[in-house]
């Protein structure tokens, strides 16, 4: 199990103002399993990613990436296996405007003390599997919008993250352009990484293998896993 | 979904024979709609009852092959350009399951929206694998009738978040005597 949430409760606050965030949420993702969070606002959505992603620390409970208790880690570990493990894909991209795709693609490698060459080069490998080997010295402003997309997620999945936690991925990108997003992030699971995926479209869970839906804090319900299709029509491979 | 003017807009392509023509609509359709054999025969005897279609001479593997005629061309051009009523659908059972489930007592209706989104979005993670596996650039009927189900299931998920939202605002009255006093407490207060 690469990701694994135990009994996790979250409170903002105390006393009377105190707001449940979570309320006792376990959940599991294994090495090459998506996982889709759904819920309406204010469920814990986001609360959870950023838990996984030891942004944000479990009131009780523990967070557990690749086996280790995040609560074990001093602050300089956590940092370190949230730069080698784990890639983030947020709506706000956060590009540096200043830093060409590539370097904006190389920048958690190099933060972690990787030299420099070897960093652009796993860099621009990533740009060519998300399909921008030509654009590796574009800066942001001459992206579209989709393309610089390409870039937070090639940054997402450089070097030998293992964790992709994606909050609404897609943002607001036309259908085909998300779906392409999507795609992505479904190759590099199937390549073996573990990922969640928080999302309000339900056609964007859909690429998942596990649809978990939240409300108030509390699992309320899960997606079996998905059969073979064919049973849906009776019919076509 | 219409067999009839199915079969019509396939014998637009030239003449077929039942099983010719089963294996076209599957092939058009990617088979999501199966027809049996039975269904092709009865609905070729309907067409030609209707003087739509007119069956032609038994070839040498003794199958007879039935053409349109001018009347079954002007109906399918006719088709195409008509679009579907709603109203033509069959009733939406989901949404009158909710309407009863709101007026029952004891039916937790938050538990029965969350078991009909929980199915369809399974259905939406199977139509899903079924539209990565369908890569052949060349196959755009079928990617499009996987879309048009996928678009189908997206709409009934937002629905029913809709139907949620509306239910967490909602204050049912106490009870329905409660609420015909209520209403005779309104009129009067009018007089």
């Amino acid at each position: 199990m690469i990701l694994e949430l135990r009994g996790v409760h979250r409170t903002h606050g105390t006393g009377e103002t105190a707001v449940h965030a979570l309320r006792g949420v376990d959940l599991g993702v294994a090495a090459g399993e998506l996982v889709a969070v759904m819920g309406p606002s204010g469920s814990g959505k986001s609360t959870l990613l950023n838990l996984a992603g030891g942004l944000d620390s479990p009131t009780t409970g523990e967070v557990f990436v690749e086996g280790e208790g995040l609560s074990t880690l001093d602050r300089k570990q956590l940092a370190r296996l949230r730069r080698r493990f784990v890639g983030y894909v947020f709506q706000d991209l956060n590009l540096l405007a200043s830093l060409t795709a590539v370097e904006n693609a190389a920048l958690p490698l190099e933060l972690d003390g990787m030299s420099v060459r070897k960093a652009r080069k796993l860099a621009a490998t990533t740009l060519e599997e998300v399909g921008l080997a030509d654009l590796a010295a574009r800066f942001p402003d001459e992206m579209s919008g989709g393309q610089q997309q390409r870039v937070a997620i090639a940054r997402a999945l450089v070097g030998e993250r293992r964790l992709v936690l994606a909050d609404e991925p897609t943002g607001a990108l036309d259908s085909q352009t998300g779906e392409a997003v999507l795609r992505l992030l479904r190759a590099r699971v199937d390549a073996g990484a573990a990922g969640v995926l928080v999302t309000h479209e339900a056609r964007h869970a859909a690429w998942a293998d596990r649809v978990v839906f939240l409300r108030d804090g509390v699992v309320v319900d899960t997606t079996s896993p998905v059969g073979e299709p064919e049973q849906l029509l009776g019919v076509k491979a | 979904m219409s067999i009839r003017h199915g079969l019509l807009a396939l014998l637009e392509r030239g003449p077929m024979y039942g099983y010719q023509l089963r294996a076209s609509f599957e092939e058009s359709t990617g088979a999501t709609w199966p027809l049996n054999i039975g269904q092709v025969y009865t609905t070729l005897a309907r067409l030609e009852r209707d003087g739509l279609v007119r069956p032609l001479p038994e070839n040498d593997g003794g199958q007879r092959p039935y053409e349109l005629t001018d009347l079954g061309r002007a109906e399918i051009a006719v088709w195409f350009v008509t679009p579907i009523s709603r109203t033509d659908r069959p009733r939406d059972e989901l949404a009158i399951k909710l309407a009863l489930a709101l007026t029952t007592p004891g039916v937790d209706v938050r538990a029965v929206v969350q078991t009909q989104r929980t199915a369809t979005i399974q259905t939406l993670q199977e139509l899903t694998r079924l539209k990565q596996r369908s890569d052949d650039p060349g196959d755009l009927s079928w990617r499009l009738i996987l879309d048009a189900m996928v678009f189908q299931a997206e709409a009934e998920v937002r629905w029913l978040d809709h139907c949620e939202a509306s239910l967490v605002r909602y204050t049912p009255p106490s009870s329905p005597s409660a609420a015909v006093a209520e209403a005779d407490h309104r009129t009067e207060a009018h007089k």
